[in-house]
């Protein structure tokens, strides 16, 4: 149920790269052979033959499982001004994912079978990774009446989300629940209790008191975690939460787990970095997203979900916007940044480079979301199909204004200094991204 | 000084030079002619988003005391009205080259955001929320002439808080001073976290009496439609400051427009606890003194720096 662009199957042997993949136990120093765009034998570094393969340097570098994203935009069909499947998998690519899902709120509406279909062919002409695609819950994302879900499910929709909006009415989420045990896949919620968020445009808190900006309190998101997570459980229904923030909804998905709810939750890597004193020094439309980022002790709240496990995942939310969308007032600007391209390298620099998290639990993170949505693993063994990712943590390079694959440019970590850079992606079996400077020996 | 966007960037130095500035300057609108050189050919551009009297015209006034050009443009009849963006709008103004921007819009930080687009100088004249710089330094300028150094006076700032760029701009001045700050007001309209700026929060005028200074924020109407007050009648009877409770020692200030009869009852807007047409009136001193630190002394954006222009005695 993903779609890509046929690509040539690699012949690559990536000799004596660090290989990590923290699922399948394997943590040494290894030469990976990929034959015809499958992973065909592991070996001890310079053990295996290079005939009739490129050999790719792999020493100094890690060789990881590729990265796989439950939630990114990719604003096709009709914001393509903003990003399109070509340069939003690109972006995909450059950050070492080799799956993404995108989140059906474009123009139109990814609410109907017909829609979708056209879409997954447009993605097998133009997307460099594969792409899943979600369908939204209600028709239009008017939060009034279910979509066709089950005809969805049979035109290859993952999943279900509103993504953007939440599902405002207990009894229209309650059904589409009930008809999950029909149609199938996983309902992911976006959590925010419009009445308690309001005109809210960043975290409620000292800051915002500071700055007049009003505020989006973290109860709108774990309120409505809560709400949902009853459902689901009444229900028996599979639910993911999208985009956690907050402390309080940490709780409320740790409590559900707790009572055997079938819920999953992801995190993005900047409300793992970030938080609202960032907008104190520079009002920068580029830190304007939805869910906001917040404190220091939300911020922390997250790490440690992500450390014991009640927080399953990594997905950026990549959300591109155009220049002139984003160079207006704070206030005025849409919600969200662009991350794929970042992911890794500021997860690596902010978490693992200061140990505060391993990095084995990053590049299982980094790619767990794939399992949530029904999605195979990608994974470093013989035998499976080359999902791959080669990285050097020691790389150092700026977060430019400019120069994305991505169309967009509003980055949340624009001018930063970060470690870590991809070199090379394999997705299913294909080069999607290879870094201009890599040193191919032959 | 190159431009005012927030109180918060000035020090209690910086504050005082301005005020003391200001100062100086009372002498110009006592005279018959009410004009100085002191800014002869430069281009003062009053750019509002939003309504306003008192503020524009004082803006208006200074420059021209100060012999400044000055072109108002207001966002209704422009062509804001047509799409055009803040940017665009800015960098259009900018090629007529002015010296200095007053802005005022609904936004937070659009002021800053103005000055990375101009090479003009900016003065914040109220950006959303957030701040109105040169309404705190009127209102401080204000009460020094009435009760003199700030230093350890009891401030209360009474109202709908969370809406107030007024606030928030005093709240800061105020405490560069010396002063202490409470703010208090309904629940619904004191925001969350605002103690982190150093004020103590009441809900209630019951230690009212404690203040040496009263400072009555105005209470919109519409306030009522969005929940934020049961009622007008309501808050009127919690919050208003009446002659009942309002001392005989205390000073009452307001930024104006009142409501007559919301947030203060008309007993004490014509008391002489009230410095209500003070402050108005330091307005013009206070915004003469704040283009002239933001012009004299620098050269005009687009040419080479020139010698700076004599201060008038």
């Amino acid at each position: 149920m993903l779609d890509a662009r046929p690509t040539p199957p690699a012949d690559l042997l990536i000799r004596g790269a660090h290989v990590l993949d923290p699922r399948a136990h394997v943590d040494a120093p290894l030469d990976v052979l990929v034959r015809d765009g499958e992973i065909a034998e592991l070996g001890a570094p310079g053990s295996l033959p290079a005939e009739g393969v490129e050999v790719v340097e792999g020493r100094s570098r890690h060789l990881l499982p590729g990265f796989v994203d439950p939630h990114v935009h990719l604003r096709t069909p009709g914001q393509e001004h903003k990003e399109d499947l070509d340069s939003g998998t690109r972006a995909a690519a450059a950050g070492g994912y080799v799956a993404v899902v995108a989140m059906p709120n474009t123009d139109p509406v990814v609410d109907s079978a017909p829609v979708l279909l056209s879409l997954r062919e447009q993605a097998r002409r133009e997307a460099r990774v594969p792409v899943g695609f979600l369908a939204s819950v209600t028709r239009g994302l008017a939060g009034e009446a279910l979509t066709e879900m089950a005809e969805l499910r049979d035109a290859g929709a993952l999943g279900f989300t509103d993504d953007g909006k939440p599902v405002h009415r207990a009894g229209i989420l309650r059904k589409a629940l009930q008809y999950q045990r029909l149609a199938g896949g996983v309902l992911c919620l976006h959590e925010e209790d419009p009445t308690l968020s309001g005109r809210g445009v960043m975290h409620e808190g000292d800051v915002s008191a500071r700055l007049g900006l009003a505020g989006i309190p973290s109860i709108s998101e774990s309120t409505l975690i809560a709400r949902d997570a009853a459902l689901a459980g009444y229900e028996a229904g599979r639910i993911h939460i999208q985009h956690l923030s907050a402390r309080e909804s940490v709780e409320a998905v740790w409590e559900a787990k707790g009572r055997d709810v079938a819920i999953t939750c992801e995190v993005s890597p900047h409300h793992l970095t970030l938080t609202d004193a960032a907008l104190l020094e520079r009002l920068d439309t580029r830190l304007k997203m939805n869910p906001p980022l917040r404190t220091e002790a939300d911020r922390r709240a997250l790490i440690d979900g992500l450390r014991d496990g009640t927080v399953d995942c990594i997905a950026t939310d990549h959300a591109p916007h155009a220049r002139e969308e984003k160079e207006v007032p704070f206030e005025e600007a849409p919600m969200g940044t662009t991350g794929l391209e970042t992911a890794f390298a500021a997860v690596y620099t902010d978490l693992v480079r200061p140990g505060v998290l391993p990095l084995a639990l990053v590049v299982d993170k980094l790619s767990a979301g794939a399992a949530l949505l029904g999605l195979p693993l990608p994974a470093v063994q013989t035998g499976r199909r080359a999902d791959l990712c080669l990285v050097d943590l020691a790389a150092e390079w700026e977060v430019g204004e400019h120069g994305y694959e991505s169309r967009s440019e509003n980055c949340c970590f624009a001018g930063r200094t970060l470690r870590g850079r991809v070199v090379l992606t394999v997705a299913a079996g294909g080069i999607a991204y290879r870094e201009r400077a890599l040193a191919v020996v032959v | 000084m190159r431009h005012l966007l927030s109180i918060e960037d000035l020090d209690r130095s910086a504050i005082e030079r301005i005020l003391d500035r200001a100062k100086s300057f009372t002498e110009v609108s006592e005279r018959e002619i009410k004009k100085v050189p002191a800014l002869r050919g430069r281009r003062v551009l009053n750019l509002f988003y939003e309504a306003s009297t008192r503020t524009r015209s004082s803006f208006e006034l200074a420059a021209k005391a100060l012999s400044a050009d000055v072109v108002n443009f207001a966002a209704g009849g422009s062509s804001v009205e047509k799409g055009e963006s803040l940017k665009d709008t800015v960098q259009t103004l900018s090629a007529y080259r002015p010296d200095l921007i007053v802005i005022r819009t609904p936004y937070v930080g659009a002021a800053r955001l103005v000055a990375g687009w101009t090479d003009a100088s900016v003065v914040n004249a109220g950006d959303g929320k957030h701040e109105h710089p040169t309404q705190a330094l009127l209102d401080v300028y204000a009460l020094r002439d009435r009760i003199g150094a700030l230093d350890g006076a009891s401030i209360w700032i009474v109202g709908d808080v969370l809406h107030s760029r007024v606030a928030r701009s005093n709240i800061h001045a105020l405490k560069k001073m010396g002063a202490r700050v409470t703010v208090c007001g309904p629940p619904t309209l004191i925001p969350r976290g605002i103690e982190s700026l150093g004020c103590a929060v009441e809900y209630s005028l019951a230690r009212l009496p404690e203040a040496d200074v009263v400072y009555a924020l105005r209470m919109q109407k519409e306030r009522m439609t969005d929940s934020f007050v049961p009622s007008i009648r309501e808050y009127a009877a919690r919050y208003q400051i009446d002659g009942r409770r309002l001392g005989p020692r205390q000073v009452l200030m307001h930024p104006g427009p009142v409501n007559r009869g919301v947030e203060l009852a008309a007993e004490v807007i014509d008391s002489p606890q009230a410095i209500i047409g003070q402050q108005v009136a330091a307005g013009v001193v206070v915004r003469m003194a704040v283009l002239y630190e933001c012009l004299a002394g620098r050269g005009a954006p687009h040419t080479e720096p020139k010698a700076a222009t004599p201060v008038p005695t």
